[in-house]
């Protein structure tokens, strides 16, 4: 019976061409020496040259980059310390509502979330700027951690980690030493996630900033809201080309993990 | 010390994190609900009465006597927002109809694909998910304006001697949310029909169905957990969408992620904006525990 048929492949071709195509067209009209976005006039680099000297731009990619790691970083340890709550530990009191923390915010519109944030950062008379922007980035990003790791999580084989804990390693070094190198590839694609998520963030951002952190997503949306113009597919196509090589890295990484993965399980059943 | 340490180690891999979520994602809800309940003040914090703890517990009571509910009567009063919470359902709605036609035949040759090429595959449905939310919507406004490229490739083709007007129309947030939520459906309902038994569908076959039939009576049924899982991923987070109706919608088009934004930024009127949010959230809280449902009965399966 043949599976994989001529309408399963236009399918596909269609579905990824409605996704790629506006990606590719926005690339290379940032190439474009006219100023429309719509007519070709032309191969120029000078919208990328014009960007250095945009110093607005590069501020606001420094603050978006700062935040982005900082608030990755703590993501991926709370996120993870969420996964292992989660899987671990099946009963504790308010076990649903935790559950309904972690899921919640993945769904929630941004203008809720941004809202509330705001107006908690208001009550407590905690001045908006940089750092309640990390706040706010860390919390809805480590919700997705919490997932990514959580899946990691659900495929293991427990029995290694109880195996540590029978010979006297304590929990914290059977974490250390025996789970945590497993779940490795899940954290750093939760990091990357996380990383991703917040350099991408408009709306909440936009409510928990204040003076003095705008980040870029900030800014190009005040530019577009102006009219299109190709320095901001420049900004986009540079974007663009960070997250792919980091995709790239990330996937090269992980198949290496992988093949090595499978080489030290087959070393392990040969002896 | 060892048995301490690891029921230390236990008791902070959850508190730590429940706690940062009670506190950045639960409370900010009360507070959302409570500033709701609040008069507008030309003040900073632009609302009356304002916490003080100094106040104490004698102040808090005067306060909650405070407490109005006249920004729920307003929202009821304007028809603006009725509309724009109808609307949004609405659109949301649509929206979320047309991404499934679309992700299904997607998700389902992909789930036929040979097993070789899955991986890549897959790796092709969630990169863009990768790459900016602002930037992709950014991208349809050259392809949808009346000069636009969509209109510049009709019109050279012929199909039209009319450029189309699609952008700042509803059509452009419906393309816009296809567009931007895709992954989401397309990764559910994979997963699930990768899961299926083939056996099933030839069974059903050899039983006498037509294919057809036997994708309604046994594909489709089995790939539902997925089906419902993607249209909550798309379909709640649309209803409070601001971005593409901002880009991409008209001046005319009425969402309620707009009319918040709008409310809080042009208009600075928190406790109205507050009252907006409230109600947003308690239409959601349904589809949002429905979803929550779904995923912990998920994970207890993949357990």
């Amino acid at each position: 019976m043949q599976r994989w048929s001529r309408f399963n492949i236009a399918s596909i071709v269609i579905g990824f061409a409605f996704l790629y195509l506006p990606i590719v067209l926005l690339v290379v009209f940032s190439f474009n020496e006219s100023k429309l976005v719509t007519v070709w006039a032309g191969f120029s680099t000078k919208w990328y040259v014009q960007l250095f000297h945009n110093q607005a731009l590069l501020d606001a990619a420094w603050v978006t980059i700062r935040v982005g790691l900082i608030s990755a970083t703590i993501a991926t340890v709370l996120g993870t310390m969420a996964a292992l709550a989660m899987t671990r530990y099946t009963r504790f009191r308010g076990r649903m509502l935790f559950s309904g923390m972690i899921y919640a915010p993945l769904v929630m519109p941004e203008v809720i979330t941004g809202l509330s944030m705001l107006l908690l950062f208001v009550a407590i008379g905690f001045d908006r700027g940089f750092w309640t922007l990390t706040l706010a980035h860390i919390t809805f990003t480590m919700c997705f951690v919490a997932v990514v790791v959580q899946s990691r999580l659900l495929s293991f084989d427990r029995s290694i980690e109880e195996a540590a804990m029978d010979l006297g390693a304590t929990p914290v070094a059977t974490f250390l030493q025996v789970t945590l190198p497993v779940i490795a590839p899940a954290v750093f694609s939760g990091w990357v996630l996380a990383f991703t998520l917040s350099l991408d963030d408009l709306v909440i951002s936009s409510f928990t900033s204040g003076p003095g952190a705008t980040t870029l997503p900030m800014r190009i949306y005040s530019q577009v809201r102006l009219g299109v113009t190709p320095e901001i597919n420049a900004v986009c196509t540079i974007l663009i080309g960070i997250v792919a090589i980091g995709v790239l890295i990330a996937s090269v990484v992980s198949r290496r993990r992988e093949i090595q993965r499978v080489k030290d399980e087959q070393a392990a059943f040969a002896h | 010390m060892a048995k301490f340490g690891s029921a230390l180690f236990n008791r902070l891999v959850i508190v730590i994190p429940y706690a940062w979520l009670l506190f950045f994602f639960l409370i900010p809800f009360f507070i959302v609900i409570r500033i709701s309940l609040s008069e507008t003040a030309v003040a900073m914090p632009p609302y009356l009465p304002v916490f003080d703890l100094a106040s104490g517990f004698g102040g808090f009571i005067d306060n909650i006597k405070q407490f109005s509910i006249d920004n729920y009567i307003w929202l009821t009063e304007d028809a603006l927002y009725t509309k724009a919470y109808a609307s949004s359902l609405w659109i949301a709605g649509v929206s979320t109809f047309l991404t499934l036609l679309i992700a299904y035949p997607v998700a389902y040759g992909m789930a036929q694909a040979p097993s070789t090429i899955r991986p890549t595959l897959l790796m092709l449905v969630i990169l863009p998910f990768w790459t900016s939310f602002l930037i992709r919507v950014y991208a349809w406004i050259a392809i949808l304006k009346p000069e636009g490229l969509l209109n510049q490739l009709l019109l050279t083709l012929g199909v039209i001697d009319q450029p189309l007007i699609i952008l700042n129309t509803n059509w452009a947030i419906y393309i816009g949310i296809v567009y931007s939520y895709l992954p989401f459906m397309v990764l559910p309902i994979y997963s699930s029909l990768e899961k299926m038994d083939h056996s099933l569908t030839e069974a059903a076959q050899d039983l006498g169905c037509t294919p057809i039939r036997a994708f309604w009576r046994v594909t489709f049924p089995l790939s539902l957990p997925g089906v419902v899982a993607g249209c909550m991923l798309v379909f709640i987070p649309a209803v409070g969408e601001f971005v593409i109706p901002d880009l991409l919608g008209g001046s005319e088009t009425l969402m309620i992620g707009k009319t918040l934004w709008n409310e809080f930024n042009a208009n600075r009127d928190w406790p109205v904006s507050a009252a907006v949010a409230t109600i947003l959230l308690l239409i959601l809280v349904v589809p949002i525990m429905f979803f929550q449902h779904a995923q912990s009965k998920a994970d207890a399966e993949g357990r």
